[in-house]
């Protein structure tokens, strides 16, 4: 797909925004389906860099149209890491696109989301004003907090040009166990007393393959050995090898156990509803589904575009929502309540409909 | 009833639930923010979501102005109310309507006080994470709109981060019904968006709230400096060591003095700051950790490093930061509370410039904050019977904030905008980002009737009058944080 417009700097976004009537931002196309609308398209991806990284701080600004994998390499040298866990690094995902795709990987167990680390946002809006949000500061109340909001917000409400956000120290080591579980009430049972544990588990995850539970400790190693001793006295399993678990969390982060070229969702879950969501699934031939955060999170691959509407009824029924990131399926699926205030929001921040609506 | 407004508002509630005496309205005139008073038209006192709903409702076809309150603890005048409006009280709305353990959260109505969401999940061994100084009377409503925070924002977040769904009746009269039970969302992040709004899009009627597995072992330190540098040297130190404390609070020799006199903490001699930092997780990771964290105290040169050696002693660690800003009161007849943010390796600075403008102003400074996470709480004190000295004090006060922004930090970290610091908000934000929440706002509030005067510089404020301390605040139940 290439991009019509190509900014190189902050300045030409602001002026390919202004003299372009409809459009959308487009990082590397790692989740095409947010963003297959018919306008033009925006790319970021010249918009690259770290702007400001102060590892006393615990934060770091970054141009949008940043590589993940920079910025991961970068934190990594100072002994710092993104806690939300991000996904689709090797795929060359942005870290615009990761935002507005409010995209977070298993690690969001521990600490949260995207979500929960971003802290201020320098955007351009539907009248091509440049404006800043919130503050470069871990701490702030000052001000409307629209940096959450552009989470999630598939690039509707205005384009992203800076986003400043908190890290955390990488924790010394990690150790990932498997526990496998016969039935899916068992593998439930295990999610809930697993994350109401006292081990603070950094990852709790059902792998795609529906029986197996993967649990990853972080730490320093000398308690992480005793911790796993306990767990695997109260299910049976294994501790991976850190080359077998580094295998195992990259193909969940790069999204390798999914169907090529069919639709992939994300659905946002709550932990009761495991079992009925992975019955669904079960019910849909070839799909599969990585159950993550505690089953606060579900990455769905269909084996057939046809199933959507199979699962889009399955989902309104059990009151979850959907959005599909790649694939050729509706954007979005399950509940979703309309509201006035959706679109006084939307014209708030782009008046002249610059950027597709969430219903295009 | 002779107001139109009023014989409305009789429609929708019994007589006892709408206060119009002079002598009733009275203990709403004020929030914990003192220095301004204002008397507002009636307090609503609704018992049911519907009944706030109708009022809401109500409000907008009037057009008539209308401020939430929980317990009124806000210490930015959020809850102040407006003249010929009418303060909506939440405080009967105070049931926890689901408590799922299995999920880890709760649904609870705006007036339930903060620590009632911890107490009720502690058999479950879980607990609410976010923990303002004033938790034992503050409401999770309030914090909401405020997105309050706490000593441990900086491991947890603030009460935005816990934030899970949301039920609320916006100032149009709009219901709007916001994520759940899941951590995570799909579609833009309303409730992201509301927490934090300051009462000025509507009022939250059901909040969804994450809970966290308590914390099964701490380790408490509190270490005694010979300076100020010294001791923020040493929270320097611990971040850069990769360890991630639950809480790192620093007290200077103002606030300790305060603490000593109120509830007779003991703290190291001749120290000019206290420095406390406390890990928590499971026994296994709390005991590698704590080797690491004693060792980078012993080598901060600390007049005395006292590890808490049981519950006991690490409570009355926190017993004595807690009590802090009450017991300023104990050295002054007034004070104010600020509430900026810098950028942490700039605390040493922004330190020694605070005493310097403290000693030019004539005016006692004492700072206790969240050294984890860069937030100052000047107490500046002073005495409001002498003439002048409020103003001065608020001068002193103003060029704080004004240093904070300047040094890349914030207006505030936990308190809010306000009534307080609206007139500092262009120092932080350019008029066309303020025209674009101003956009935002009437886009939740076309009308202006939510809060109206607060987080904007206007006209609408009333004059700065001086009241002195909160009358709970003087009794020690609420406290400045």
């Amino acid at each position: 797909m290439s991009a019509a417009l190509t900014p190189a700097s902050i300045a030409e976004l602001v002026e390919a925004v202004r003299s372009t009537p409809q459009l959308i931002a487009v990082g590397a196309g790692t989740k095409p389906r947010l963003s297959a609308v018919n306008v033009t398209k925006l790319s970021t991806t010249a918009l690259r860099g770290l702007v400001e990284y102060e590892p006393s701080e615990f934060t770091f600004t970054a141009l949008t149209g940043t590589p993940l994998r920079e910025i991961i390499a970068a934190l990594a040298e100072r002994g710092q890491y993104l806690p939300f866990d991000p996904m689709l690094v090797d795929a060359g995902a942005t870290l615009g696109g990761t935002v507005v795709a409010g995209l977070s990987g298993p690690g969001r167990f521990r600490f949260g989301g995207v979500r929960d680390f971003i802290l201020a946002v320098q955007f351009v809006d539907g009248a091509g004003r440049l404006l800043r949000m919130g503050g470069k500061v871990v701490k702030n109340a000052a001000g409307f907090d629209l940096p959450k909001f552009f989470v999630g917000s598939l690039g509707r409400f205005g384009v992203l040009t800076e986003i400043t956000f908190k890290v955390f120290p990488r924790p010394a080591s990690r150790l990932t166990l498997k526990v496998e579980a016969n039935t899916i009430e068992a593998t439930a049972r295990i999610l809930t007393e697993a994350a109401n544990s006292r081990w603070e588990l950094d990852a709790l995850d059902l792998l795609p393959d529906g029986s197996s539970i993967c649990l990853r400790l972080a730490g320093p190693s000398a308690a992480l050995e005793s911790l796993a001793d306990e767990i695997l006295a109260r299910w049976p399993g294994r501790k991976l090898t850190e080359a077998e678990a580094d295998v195992l969390w990259a193909e969940l982060r790069e999204f390798q156990w999914a169907h090529t070229g069919l639709p992939l969702l994300k659905v946002a879950l709550a932990p009761g509803d495991v079992v009925a969501f992975h019955q669904t699934i079960a019910a849909l031939d070839g799909a599969r589904a990585h159950i993550s955060a505690g089953g606060n999170v579900a990455f769905v691959s269909l084996a057939a575009a046809d199933q959507f509407a199979a699962l889009d009824e399955k989902l309104r029924a059990l009151q979850l929502s959907g959005v599909t990131l790649r694939g050729d399926a509706p954007l979005w699926s399950g509940t979703r309540t309309a509201s006035k205030i959706s679109h006084a929001v939307k014209a708030a921040l782009d008046s002249e409909n610059r950027f597709p609506s969430l219903d295009d | 009833m002779a107001h139109p407004a009023l014989q409305r508002l009789a429609e929708l509630l019994p007589p006892e639930r709408l206060l119009v005496q002079p002598q009733q309205l009275a203990a709403y005139e004020s929030d914990g923010l003192t220095a301004f008073r204002q008397r507002p038209l009636a307090v609503a006192i609704p018992e049911t979501s519907d009944e706030v709903i109708a009022l809401v409702r109500l409000c907008h076809e009037l057009e008539l102005p209308f401020v939430a309150r929980g317990s009124g603890t806000s210490l930015s005048g959020g809850s102040l109310p407006v003249a010929g409006g009418v303060v909506i009280t939440l405080n009967r709305l105070n049931h926890i309507l689901k408590l799922d353990p299995a999920q880890r959260i709760a649904v609870v109505e705006p007036g339930v006080i903060n620590t009632q969401v911890t107490l009720s999940a502690a058999p479950h061994g879980l607990h609410y994470a976010p923990d303002p100084s004033s938790q034992s009377i503050c409401t999770i409503g309030g914090n909401v709109a405020f997105n309050s925070g706490g000593a441990h924002c900086l491991k947890y977040g603030m009460t935005s981060n816990h934030v899970l769904g949301l039920k609320a009746v916006l100032a149009t009269g709009e219901v709007v019904d916001w994520g759940g039970a899941s951590r995570e969302n799909v579609g833009p992040d309303w409730c992201g968006l509301f927490t934090g709004n300051e009462g000025l899009f509507g009022i939250a009627l059901e909040i969804t709230l994450q809970l966290l597995p308590r914390a099964e072992c701490f380790h408490t330190v509190l270490a005694g400096y010979r300076t100020l540098e010294q001791a923020g040297d040493a929270v320097a130190a611990v971040i850069a060591s990769g360890l991630l404390p639950g809480a790192m609070e620093i007290m200077d020799a103002l606030a300790l003095e305060a603490a000593v006199a109120a509830v007779h903490a003991e703290y190291p001699p001749d120290c000019e700051a206290v420095l406390i930092v406390e890990l928590e997780g499971p026994r296994e990771v709390v005991s590698a950790d704590r080797v690491r964290l004693d060792e980078i105290i012993a080598a901060s040169s600390p007049v005395e490093a006292r590890p808490a050696r049981d519950a006991e002693e690490r409570l009355a660690i926190w017993k004595g930061r807690r009590s802090a800003f009450s017991a300023v009161g104990r050295l002054s007849p007034d004070f104010i509370v600020q509430d900026g943010v810098v950028p942490r390796r700039r605390l040493g600075e922004a330190l020694r410039r605070i005493g310097e403008m403290s000693r030019e102003s004539g005016l006692r400074c004492a700072n206790v904050f969240h050294a984890g996470d860069g937030n100052l709480h000047p107490l500046i004190l002073f005495d409001g019977r002498q003439p002048g000295a409020l103003e001065r004090a608020e001068a002193l006060a103003g060029k704080i904030l004004k240093m904070c922004v300047a040094m890349g930090g914030s207006l505030t970290g936990e308190h809010g905008i306000g009534m307080e610091k609206r007139d500092y908000l262009p120092d932080m934000f350019s008029a066309e980002e303020i025209d674009c929440m101003k956009r935002l706002r009437a886009a939740f509030d076309p009308l202006g009737i939510a809060n109206p005067g607060k987080m904007f510089p206007g006209p609408e404020a009333p004059a700065l009058t001086h009241h002195g301390l909160h009358p709970l605040e003087k009794a020690g139940v609420i406290f400045r944080e």
